[in-house]
């Protein structure tokens, strides 16, 4: 019998009990529109993960100031101002490969005319911007003299600017920092959430002398040129680890710590903590779409259900069909067709369902979606290779009656 | 060696079907030796169990036998495969029903064409051939009807057209009017009647005297065995039965 015989014949078969027909598809449904959604919702993720990990910049050591672990006791990040601006240039000078910026952190309501927000105070230097690689939107960065001469010149965030702002241009405005005066001289690119989930452009930046001495106030100068955080970035095709080993040697060396004491800073490798996420969030993908085809597998348990059904309903059918010739893979045909056939269309309602209901997340609940046609063509070859499975026992079993009981059944 | 010209159509030799249920043996056929030649219209008749249906069965290559030779048209059907005897039987053998067996849901016509679509012939072919059996057997203007708009009689017919439209080497009929008022056996009769003195070759099994009369052959079977086999040179005419009903009503 020819392919689109049995497909004629697997059609009439079908539309004989449509609801039964329709009842059987739904696992397919169900399953296919579950892993697409899945790896819709999936790939998004990820897709969120690299972009981030774009952002942090590349080949960054991160150095907090305050020991990770205090004497078995978790102290937190930046228990105690350890790092200084002189570690930063230390890190600079004596391992050429490397390039330490150090920043010095706070928060501050800021004003413009009657507009008013509360953000982030990072006072940094010049190198600060190109070792995070962060690019300006618009304006200039400032230099070394404004360093010097603790000048207030500051450049915000995309968030900061578009709260004061509106659809003003930042850049030549004059911006109160707790009620200091500071000149907007430049706008940076935006680099959108971070791992953690925090807004990565809701942040002010300042010359750090200017930041110390006249925004974070007195505390901060009881310590002079101490500073929370040391970013280092280490020249592409130099070993990360090995760099790092360097620099934590270098710091415990100007620390003076004894052999065998702990660290009084914690120093990490963001390569690193990305690739974990990275990990992670593709684990977390693969797993959804694990879970989705669970319900491939048990859509199919339901056609094979069905397909037994069929067998025994049309026992009698069969028996006459080898009556008058029909041959063992004139029925295993029939039967597999129907099952696939069942299989295929539940598949393809399925790719509808879920591209509609991955489109929907991505509309209402604003998650991030990848709807990639490799995708949708696996979860459909994936229908197909369920049909093909579990439809292949029912058939066989019908393809292997005797024809006299067949045709004598009751 | 192909066997000599003129050799029977159906040559059985001590052919025997066994059941084994549990430690229950049934003889269901216990060494039946006949042989039936092309063109002879033969009755089966016997009580019930007596082995009618097991023997049509073998014949008609639905079953192989526990023992003994079977040779349909001078080929061993022993020696057959599953597949090999479903083509026998596509090629060879016209199967008619008691209670007809036509597939539900399904045009006269698509009926009739079955056979023809395992044969392969090409849809084209298929439509004309059917058309033509249907017109045969008088059902020429019900092709599209499906079975459940068709009357015992009529579904008979679609289903002797079936039978038919391979243009088998025999005829097997096992109860064919068992389901039918006698009205309706008689042109069921007259129809196969017509078709044996065209040269086809029919086997029918029944229960009925009045049926087997128009056989030219009755075999009596008992017990797995043919225990009379006897000729009627002088057929009665079932065509010429109904002619005069019609007259007298
Ligand atoms: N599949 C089977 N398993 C076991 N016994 C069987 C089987 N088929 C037939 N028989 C037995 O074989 C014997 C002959 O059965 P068969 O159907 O040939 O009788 P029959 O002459 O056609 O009877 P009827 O006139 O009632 O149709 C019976 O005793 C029956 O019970
Ligand atoms: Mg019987």
């Amino acid at each position: 019998m020819t392919l689109f015989g049995l497909l004629r014949v697997a059609m009439r078969a079908l539309a004989v009990s449509k609801l039964r027909s329709a009842l059987t598809m739904l696992g397919i449904i169900i399953g296919v529109a579950a892993v697409i959604v899945m790896i819709a919702v999936g790939a998004g993720a990820q897709a969120r993960v690299e972009e981030q990990i774009r952002s942090l910049g590349s080949n960054l050591l991160l150095i907090l100031s305050g020991a990770t672990t205090s004497g078995g006791v978790r102290m937190g990040f930046g228990s105690g101002q350890t790092l200084s601006e002189d570690d930063a240039a230390a890190i600079s000078r004596e391992i050429p490969e490397t390039l330490a910026a150090p920043a010095l952190r706070g928060t501050a309501q800021v004003i413009w005319g009657n507009q008013n927000w509360s953000t982030v105070i990072f006072g940094i230097t010049p190198e600060y911007v190109e070792v995070r690689q962060w690019e300006l939107a618009a304006g200039h960065m400032f230099d070394p003299t404004d360093i010097a001469g603790a000048t207030k010149v500051c450049l915000i965030g995309q968030t900061v600017a578009r709260q004061l702002f509106g659809g003003v241009d930042p850049v030549g405005q004059v911006i109160r920092v707790r009620r200091v005066p500071f000149t907007v001289i430049g706008v940076l690119e935006g680099k959108g959430q971070s791992m953690m989930g925090s807004d990565q452009d809701d942040l002010i930046l300042m010359p750090i002398t200017t930041a110390r001495n006249r925004v974070l106030g007195a505390s901060a100068r009881a310590k002079q040129r101490s500073v929370g955080t040391i970013w280092v970035k280490v020249q592409e095709g130099h070993d990360m680890k090995a760099a790092e080993e360097q620099v934590r040697a270098l710091l415990r060396q100007r620390h003076r710590l004894q052999p065998g004491a702990d660290d009084d800073f914690s120093l990490r490798n963001l390569e690193e903590v990305a690739a974990t996420q990275e990990a992670s969030s593709r684990v977390l993908a693969l797993l959804l779409a694990a879970v989705a085809s669970v319900s491939l597998v048990v859509g199919g348990i339901g056609i094979m259900n069905i397909m037994l059904v069929s067998v025994t309903e049309r026992t009698r059918e069969i028996g006459l069909r080898m009556a008058v010739g029909a041959r063992t893979r004139d029925i295993l045909g029939q039967f597999l067709v129907e099952a696939v056939t069942l299989s295929l269309i539940g598949g393809l309602v399925g790719v509808l369902i879920g591209v509609g209901t991955a489109m929907g997340i991505a509309e209402l609940a604003g998650w991030r979606i990848v709807l990639a046609p490799e995708s949708v063509m696996l979860a459909v070859a994936f229908a197909f290779a369920i049909g093909v499975f579990f439809g292949f026992y029912p058939a066989r079993k019908a393809a292997r009656l005797n024809p006299v009981e067949a045709l004598r059944f009751e | 060696m192909e066997p000599p010209a003129p050799f029977p159509l159906i040559h059985t030799r001590d052919l025997a079907k066994v059941y084994r249920l549990g430690d229950n043996v049934i003889k269901a056929l216990d060494g039946v030796s006949v042989d039936i030649a092309r063109g002879e219209m033969t009755a089966v008749m016997g009580p019930s169990g007596s082995g009618k249906s097991t023997f049509m069965n073998l014949i008609g290559c639905l079953d192989l036998p526990s023992s003994g030779e079977y040779r349909l048209d001078g080929r061993d059907v022993a020696a057959l495969t599953r597949d090999e005897l479903a083509t026998m039987r596509n090629r060879g053998i016209g199967f008619v029903f008691q209670n007809f067996n036509l597939l539900a849901r399904t045009a006269a016509v698509e009926n009739v064409e079955l056979p023809l679509v395992y044969a392969g012939v090409p849809a084209r072919e298929r439509h004309t051939r059917a058309m033509e059996m249907l017109a045969k057997v008088g059902l020429g203007d019900r092709a599209d009807h499906h079975p459940a708009q068709l009357s015992g009689g009529q579904q008979q017919r679609v289903a002797i057209a079936r039978a038919l439209v391979t243009q088998p080497l025999l005829i097997l009929a096992d109860e064919p009017t068992g389901a039918l008022d006698s009205r309706t056996s008689l042109e069921i009769m007259a129809l196969l009647q017509e078709l044996n003195r065209g040269g086809m070759t029919v086997v029918l099994v029944t229960h009925e005297p009045e049926v087997a009369r128009f056989a030219g052959r009755i075999l009596r079977f008992r017990d797995g065995r043919v225990v009379q086999d006897e000729s009627n040179h002088r057929p009665e005419d079932a065509a010429a039965i109904l002619a005069a009903e019609r007259k007298a009503a």
